[in-house]
């Protein structure tokens, strides 16, 4: 059978010519790709496949509670703290333990600070290549490049025709130095590149400047954490003691000195988001707004957690900041509330996945979660179980779990959060999103394309950005008012504990909708849950058959040239995929995997 | 043609002025004082661009996350004039097969002379299919560049000891470079971490640039510059320490007067690595200074040494003039570790692989 539809309503066709990405590259950890195009170069058919796998579950069992957040960390360097912050909410949960005020604001300064700076980076040096063609803008005017930046940027102070010229210079150089390192083998002669060389010269221009910049962003959790990447965090509240005016203040680890330095640092970055992100997301879109594909299961099925706790302590989704809520069918008249302790909502399945359960018919809710191994290649694979040329989709082809809310395939991230925040009425998010269709002169529909993924990213950025300045004064509001508490340890010694617990924490990471599901047991762990969001994002077909937010945003993309996957990268890289986190899991008895099979 | 770095440098527009600014912070940096500035600079000016294949195995990219934190060289110099980095599947524009034709490409016109920096490391469970990349095992692609290359550095504790996916069961056998069956026998440097220090990072490959040789390297690998004292021996809270002035929880008196994290459970005693006199990101901060016990990320098994607010038992009987050689393993008997009783690195290593409790 070559044809049939999904019951989330995709056709699909496999009888075209199969074209694989393996590496797809530009993200986080591994993934391959296959499609089928037609005789017209349209995708009729996705596939894709979690390629990394590392067992972070198993290896947390029996380990102390309160050190799970760093394991959980190494989950992912790239939205570093996100796991560990949704670990310590977990073990707090569990446990009962509120945190201060002080140290909710200083988690959400941090978890902040890395939204604007994943997002940043992502845009700039994971995502822009898909759109910016470095070569073209040897054929840029620096006159005209600086007229450019000075009509969509009047603020931002890089703007000459010199610095633009500079910038060219040691671009051609580069280029003709033959040696072009992260730019060889690009695919810079594919018409799918649009833009005009002044364009290109300004945003690589800026995909120097942002990488110099970057840096700064994250500083703010240095001052909190003690590093960055892997900042410490602690069950209770946070590491970083409050000292402003005592003895020994210049020792401590916050006082008015580091302060300042985060407080400037704040300021900076959101200059920088105004000034150079923003501008460049609207200067880019202009010229690609009538590449529209890549929607997928953006306008039908959505699914945000919320994070960002106003008060501490309160997870409720009137306390949260960033909105909570799931959207089914497409219905954004009505959105549903998500609660991650009742099993019939969340169940992740496992018949398209390399794991093995009893009964895979049937979903498990993550706090009763099994994952057990069992890498077994379809009768249609075309090569062999370590040379896998085809992979063959109608059996198991994915590191990836298929969860789902409901049963019902979802797509989370920024973009999920602004439908959502949109649909609720999210007065921020609302403003934004009317000037951002306003501003590129496109209906709302729009939104729900490759195109809206990444805008939506951006505007987050900049929402993210804005908050921690109100997150930062609040901290020293609430300093001034004479409350310098950071953590609450009355319940950190493991003996306070009760025998059996279990909690769960959430987040909202970069990438999406993020919770973790503990059990205590003893004080130790008994059992550990992730569903990450490159799990709901990166999911492979279910039970049913419903494909997952990568493949249904891939299907009727039309490629200009097959064998140069612009297109799917474009697509792909909208939903910033992290594979590291979506393939950590591992069963409590895989200590041994099972044997490979090729049916 | 080649080029030098500092013919790439002045052509990227970068000043004379710049230039041996940029070499004296380099000497600065790797600890060799002024007098070796006029060195580097000789060295940037007369030597070409190196090739770099940097490839990624079961990892979190925290290492590739950290390097372009380096304020001193920055990222961005490093990547357009110092390496050519013609391999990184976290930033390179090509995918699929146009990106792994650049490793032969790179074989055959650099055959021995690039370097291969390995972030992560390859599982040798599951027929190696728990790390894949282009349909087959990462081991193989691991191998193959091995097989051609100059040297190897291993970036980060995951490629230098096992790290996190290595901590008990090890469910995927996930191995460290230097322990990788069948892999060819090239000169290995560990840069452990996780993640490495940023400007660890870039001064490990400014060096290995400029004196065309690696960095002296102690007896487990790692270079002595930046791994031959511990935490403790630098921490800026060891006078606290010596007067018995501790931090005995969380947010209490002492932890807002930055005293000594020893009772909190840190591991700066026992850990190699220079996170107490470069510090991070820039020399801003390092763990201890914002409150955590260090739990001694840049050693071997760190994840299997109990929980990281357990106190270290045996710190005493060493002296900050000890390097790493002389003092082995004395290391982490850990309260709750059934090895407190041996201490020294032969029993720390047979109790991790047993598994010892947590």
């Amino acid at each position: 059978m070559t044809t049939m539809q999904t019951p989330n309503g995709f056709n699909l066709d496999t009888s075209g010519q199969r074209v694989v990405v393996d590496p797809v590259t530009r993200i986080e950890g591994h993934m391959r790709c296959e499609v089928n195009v037609d005789e017209n170069n349209i995708i009729r058919n996705a596939v894709s496949t979690g390629t990394m796998w590392r067992g972070l579950e198993v290896i947390l069992k029996g380990r102390d509670p309160r050190d799970a957040w760093a394991f959980t960390q190494r989950i992912c360097g790239v939205c570093t703290g996100t796991h560990a912050l949704t670990s310590v909410r977990a073990v707090e949960d569990a446990l009962g333990i509120d945190i201060p005020e002080n140290a909710n604001s200083i988690r959400n300064i941090m978890q902040l600070s890395l939204q604007v700076h994943d997002h940043l980076v992502h845009f700039y040096h994971l995502h822009a290549l898909d759109w910016v063609n470095p070569v073209n803008a040897l054929k840029a005017d620096p006159k005209a490049t600086s007229e450019l930046q000075q009509s969509v940027s009047p603020h931002h102070p890089k703007s000459s025709p010199g610095y633009f010229r500079d910038v060219q210079n040691r671009l051609k150089k580069f280029v003709e130095s033959g040696q072009l390192g992260p730019f060889k083998n690009g695919y810079w002669t594919n018409p799918a590149y649009l833009l005009p060389p002044e364009a290109d010269l300004m945003a690589v221009t800026h995909y120097l400047e942002a990488l110099d910049f970057q840096k700064e962003i994250m500083t703010t959790r240095t001052i909190f954490g003690g590093k960055d990447i892997h900042p410490n965090w602690l069950v209770g509240g946070v590491p970083c003691a409050i000292n402003i005016d005592g003895p020994l203040a210049a020792g401590a680890p916050v006082n008015m000195d580091r302060l300042n330095y985060v407080s400037g640092v704040i300021d900076r970055t959101l200059e920088f988001v105004k000034n150079v992100y923003i501008p460049d997301l609207f200067a880019i879109a202009q010229f690609y707004k009538g590449w529209l594909y890549g929607g997928g299961l953006s306008g039908q099925s959505v699914l945000a957690y919320g994070d960002i706790p106003d008060r501490a302590n309160d997870y409720s989704a009137g306390n949260l900041l960033m909105p909570r809520g799931a959207i089914i069918n497409g219905n954004l008249k009505e959105v549903h509330e998500v609660d991650h302790r009742d099993p019939e909502q969340i169940q992740e399945f496992v018949p398209h996945s390399w794991y093995a359960y009893p009964d895979e018919a049937k979903g498990l809710h993550p706090w009763d979660g099994i994952t057990e191994p069992n890498y077994a290649l379809g009768p249609n694979l075309v090569g062999t179980s370590t040379n896998i040329q085809q992979i063959d989709e109608s059996a198991k082809y994915s590191w990836i779990k298929a969860p789902r809310w409901r049963g019902h395939a979802m797509e989370v991230g920024p973009l999920a959060r602004y439908v959502v925040g949109y649909a609720q009425g999210h007065e921020y998010f609302t403003e934004q999103i009317n000037r951002t269709l306003k501003t590129l002169d496109v209906p709302v529909d729009a939104l729900f394309s490759t195109l809206g993924r990444t805008a939506a990213r951006a505007l987050e950025c900049e929402w993210a950005a804005e908050m921690q300045r109100y997150f930062m004064d609040k901290l020293i509001a609430n300093i001034k008012a004479g409350d310098t508490a950071t953590a609450n340890v009355e319940k950190f010694d493991p003996k306070t504990w009760p025998s059996e617990v279990k909690g769960v924490g959430f987040t909202e990471a970069p990438r999406g909708a993020l919770a973790h599901w503990i059990r205590i047991k003893d004080t130790k762990i008994d059992n550990y849950q992730c569903v990450v969001p490159t799990t709901w994002n990166g999911s492979p077909r279910d039970n049913e058959g419903n494909i997952g937010a990568f493949e249904a945003s891939l299907m009727n993309t039309k490629m200009e040239r097959p064998e140069e996957p612009v297109e799917i990268l474009r697509t792909l890289h909208s939903f910033d995929p992290c594979l590291a986190c979506s393939t950590h899991v591992m069963g409590p008895d895989g200590e041994e995997m099972a044997e490979i099979k090729v049916r | 043609m080649t080029e030098t770095f500092y013919e790439v440098m002045r052509r990227q527009g970068i000043t004379r002025r710049s230039f041996l600014k940029f070499c004296s912070l380099t000497a600065a940096s790797l600890g060799l004082g002024p007098t070796f500035a006029p060195q580097i600079a000789h060295a940037m000016e007369t030597k070409p661009r190196i090739p770099v294949l940097w490839l990624h195995g079961l990892e979190c990219t925290c290492c590739s996350e950290s390097f372009i934190r380096s304020a001193h060289p920055l990222a961005k110099d490093v990547i357009l004039s110092m390496i050519s980095l013609d391999y990184d599947d976290t930033i390179m524009a090509a995918a699929g097969h146009q990106a792994e034709a650049i490793i032969d490409e790179t074989i055959e016109k650099y055959d021995g002379n690039y370097i291969l920096a390995c972030e992560g490391n390859p599982p040798l469970n599951q027929e190696g299919m728990s790390c894949i990349i282009a349909g087959k095992p990462y081991l193989e692609q691991l191998k193959h560049a091995a097989d051609h290359c100059k040297a190897i550095i291993s970036w980060g504790s995951c490629a230098s000891w096992g790290c996190v996916q290595a901590a008990r069961p090890n469910p995927t056998q996930a191995t460290p470079i230097h322990k990788v069956p069948g892999l060819a026998p090239k000169p290995i440097i560990k840069v452990p971490g996780c993640p490495p220090i940023a400007e660890v990072m870039t001064a490990v490959i400014t060096y290995i640039l400029t004196f065309e040789r690696f960095p002296e390297l102690d007896r487990q690998g790692r270079p002595k510059m930046f791994y031959s004292q511990r935490i403790h021996d630098k921490c800026y809270r060891r006078p606290h320490f010596d007067a018995g002035q501790f931090v005995e929880a969380f947010d209490d008196e002492g932890a807002r007067k930055g005293y000594c994290l020893y009772k909190m459970g840190c591991k700066g005693p026992t850990t190699y690595n220079a996170c107490s006199t470069v510090r991070w990101n820039g020399g801003l901060s390092f763990p201890i200074q914002s409150g955590h016990p260090c739990f001694g990320c840049s050693e071997d098994g760190f994840w299997d040494k109990g929980s990281f607010y357990d106190r270290l038992t045996d710190i005493h009987g060493f002296g900050i003039e000890a390097d790493a050689d002389k003092i082995g393993g004395t290391a982490a008997a850990v309260v709750g570790v059934a090895a407190a009783a041996h201490a020294g690195l032969s029993a720390v290593k047979r109790a991790r692989q047993k598994g010892g409790e947590s």
